[in-house]
């Protein structure tokens, strides 16, 4: 027994830091506010409370791990979902209960939550995943079950081939780089140099760009790459100035495209500063700073919701949703949220339409015409199951540190 | 109370029932999709199991193992339309041929270089699964993978795949015994007691350390190709470093120098894993400790249990009988 003491003590010590650990990390990582407690009390005009079993969808989201700047808005956008269609008199009359799980960002868990989604809770379709690389390890999966999948991912390879029981609510790059083809073309900009990241969203955007320039008879007279966190990009813009294009082309996320701004400035290029939908957010502003004034890019019309002219059909939607996540998250509305509204909207809609068949809804879903949603107008079919045209994006410039619609 | 051959016999028996046990229980995809995910990891733990515990070496790049696996398949399936059987066959040849180019040069070498030589390897491996271009299919990786069949009969889903891959784990555990009471296993016994005593009874200590290490390489591999073409679709993301450290956790808790030691710690760590998960919805923050949990795992194991989870048990289990 007296050889366990040294033990027990280094035990209780692990154990003690772990739990310091666990109270720093709890502490550190805000948690959503609560959700708004007591229900109003029910006046005249308002519809009856939902009654008899729940109709369940299951989300999958990238809650934890690297992909949890996107899943965890998604996640809060689905619990908003939620209460308003239960305080709305829910589907049809019955309440509506969302189960979210979250995949880790890890392909193997989201494998395993999709199926525990369709066993064991028997939803009828599944909202989700956050990421291209979970999106894509249980489409396969879902296609087998004939189980309805709506995924919040961008890559174009998770609805081309169109597969019978996938669909997508995000804009694919294919649409982002389609609607700088057409800025290029108004402007009449004929040579364009390219330098994209390295990683997944960089390299399908340098294959769109590369296809769709040679389309559109544009000129890339040069080509460069670059690592997401690299600190100079001096020497791949210094070709690229020897070459002197027009425009340059810039496809990453923050924050290499901060420092290629910022690199282009201080080498004095005069070209066009072109950049992607990734770097759509405020962190690409703080971070190039000045650098960032004058900064081309096509974006979801959500940022500047505001600045839309009033017959813009999105423009209605795009500041409800705006204010009920702002209401209920406490936190700016973001794109990735967005994509959760429309991919929930849109399979909440077919239920309603189609009951809780699970090939009922998905034919519903496919049926989808017009639907108005944050990332732009969904019409969808049998021959694509994303639905969306490039004019869901909207091309803005950045001015005095904040973003001015250009057409 | 039982002979060693006796509760080996009894060890396996008692497995077997275990594994045939769930498909009859369960008919959930979730459940059985769980017992297929144990079933690879026991795979890849069980050569990983031989190394660390009879050569006393670690490596840290099994999960580029899985992954030259699994990518092999995808690729030589998809690009070039070869049958999935054969292309299992030759990705693990490959992968062989991969382990022991790493292995010859470092095995030679006393100390910890294989764990440093697979550590780079690693990394190394998911550059390139990353930066393949269109053969790879970069960081987004290969969809649509072929299910595999015999005639007509397709492994499509998850009971199939299931009846597929434990049948080979309990082959796999019946192999590495033959092994170890063969004369390799009678030398890798005495190198992993002493290396210089087995030096000096003429055991090549080099060369058997390096056929441990390449017949790891190959299960690991086999077992990524069941993977690849269980979920059709293989990206670079779970071949990663974190992987590897995973396999290595769940050889020491289980412990490596056992029969069932790996397989047992495979399982742990996938079913603590979904626990974790399904704590999440209670407790949010739950799924992001699970690296501090298996931490605290190893800590305690490596304490009380410093054989692992499977010998510790049983010499617990005998001492009390004996007494």
């Amino acid at each position: 027994m007296r050889d366990l003491h040294p033990r027990l003590l280094v035990v209780a010590c692990v154990l003690g830091a772990i739990l310091a650990l666990a109270l720093v990390a709890g502490c550190a990582k805000p948690q959503p506010p609560p959700l708004t407690g007591m229900p109003p009390p029910p006046s005249a005009g308002q519809p009856p409370a939902p009654e008899g079993e729940p109709i369940k969808i299951g989300a999958i989201f990238s809650v934890t791990g690297p992909g949890a700047p996107l899943g965890e808005p998604e996640a809060l956008t689905a619990k908003m979902v939620q209460d308003d269609v239960n305080k709305a008199g829910g589907i049809n009359g019955r309440p509506l209960e969302i189960i979210i799980e979250d995949d880790h960002t890890e392909e193997a868990d989201a494998v395993l939550a999709a199926k525990k989604l369709i066993e064991q809770d028997e939803v009828c379709a599944i909202v989700g995943p956050t990421m291209s690389g979970t999106s894509l390890a249980i489409l396969d999966g879902c296609e087998k079950a004939e189980v309805p999948l709506f995924a919040c991912a961008a890559s174009a390879k998770i609805t081309t081939p169109v597969k019978k029981w996938v669909f997508s609510s995000a804009q694919t790059d294919v649409l982002a780089v389609a609607r700088i083809v057409v800025y290029l073309k108004e402007q009449d900009i004929k040579k364009v140099a390219i330098i994209c990241d390295s990683n997944a969203f960089g390299q399908s955007g340098a294959e769109q760009l590369k296809l769709q320039l040679a389309e559109a008879g544009i000129e890339i007279v040069d080509e460069e790459k670059f690592a997401t966190k690299d600190t100079d990009m001096t020497a791949q813009l210094t070709k690229i100035k020897a070459k002197a294009p027009e425009a340059v082309i810039c496809w990453g996320t923050n924050p290499g495209p901060a420092v290629i701004a910022k690199n282009m400035k201080s080498l004095g290029m005069q070209a066009q500063c072109i950049n992607s939908h990734g770097i759509a957010n405020k962190t690409f502003i703080d971070l190039a700073g000045d650098a960032a004034e004058g900064v081309i890019l096509p974006c979801g019309k959500l940022l500047v919701a505001d600045a839309l002219p009033d017959d813009d059909p999105q423009k209605a939607v795009l500041l409800e949703f705006r204010e009920k996540y702002e209401a209920h998250s406490g936190k700016p509305a973001n794109t990735f949220a967005g994509h959760a509204y429309d991919s929930l909207q849109i399979v909440i809609n077919a239920i309603e339409e189609a009951g809780e068949d699970r090939a009922a809804i998905r034919d519903a879903i496919e049926a989808t015409q017009e639907h108005v949603g944050t990332g732009g107008i969904f019409n969808l079919s049998a021959d694509d199951h994303n639905g969306l045209t490039e004019q869901g994006f909207t091309i803005v410039k950045i001015e005095n540190g904040t973003w001015v619609e250009l057409d | 109370m039982f002979s060693e051959r006796k509760l080996e016999l009894l060890g396996f028996v008692v497995a077997a029932l275990i594994v045939a046990a769930l498909p009859l229980v369960t008919r959930s995809n979730y459940l059985l999709s769980i017992g297929v995910f144990i079933g690879l990891y026991s795979m890849v733990a069980i050569g990983l199991g031989l190394l660390m515990g009879y050569a006393g070496q670690v490596s840290l790049g099994h999960a580029a193992f899985y992954g030259l696996g699994a990518y092999g398949s995808a690729i030589l399936t998809l690009h070039y339309g070869w049958n999935a059987w054969l292309a299992i066959v030759v990705a693990a040849f490959a992968t062989a041929l991969v382990a022991y180019l790493i292995g010859m040069p470092t095995l030679k070498l006393h100390g910890h270089y294989l764990a440093m030589a697979t550590l780079g390897f690693g990394i190394i491996v998911r550059i390139l699964f990353n930066e393949g271009g269109n053969l790879t299919g970069g960081p987004s990786g290969l969809p649509a993978i072929a299910d595999l069949n015999i005639g007509s009969f397709v492994f499509d889903n998850d009971l199939r795949i299931y009846c597929l891959v434990w049948p080979l784990v309990l082959l796999q555990v019946v192999l590495s015994r033959n092994l170890l009471r063969s004369r390799l296993g009678r030398a890798l016994r005495a190198i992993h007691d002493s290396e210089i005593a087995a030096r000096s009874c003429a055991i090549n200590t080099g060369r058997h350390k390096l056929m441990v290490f390449v017949l790891s390489a190959i299960y690991a591999s086999v077992a990524g190709s069941l993977y690849a073409h269980w979920v059709n679709f293989v990206n670079p993301h779970p071949f990663g470093f974190v992987f590897s450290i995973e396999l290595v956790v769940m050889v020491v808790v289980g412990g490596g120098a056992t029969l069932w030691g790996p397989v047992i710690g495979a399982a742990a760590l996938t079913v603590i894993d979904q626990l974790l998960v399904q704590l999440g919805h209670v407790f949010a923050p739950a799924k992001d400790m699970d690296v501090v949990l298996f931490g605290v795992i190893v800590v305690l194991v490596l304490l009380f249990l410093p054989q692992g989870l499977a010998r510790g048990l049983r010499r617990k289990g005998v001492a009390r009988d004996g007494a």
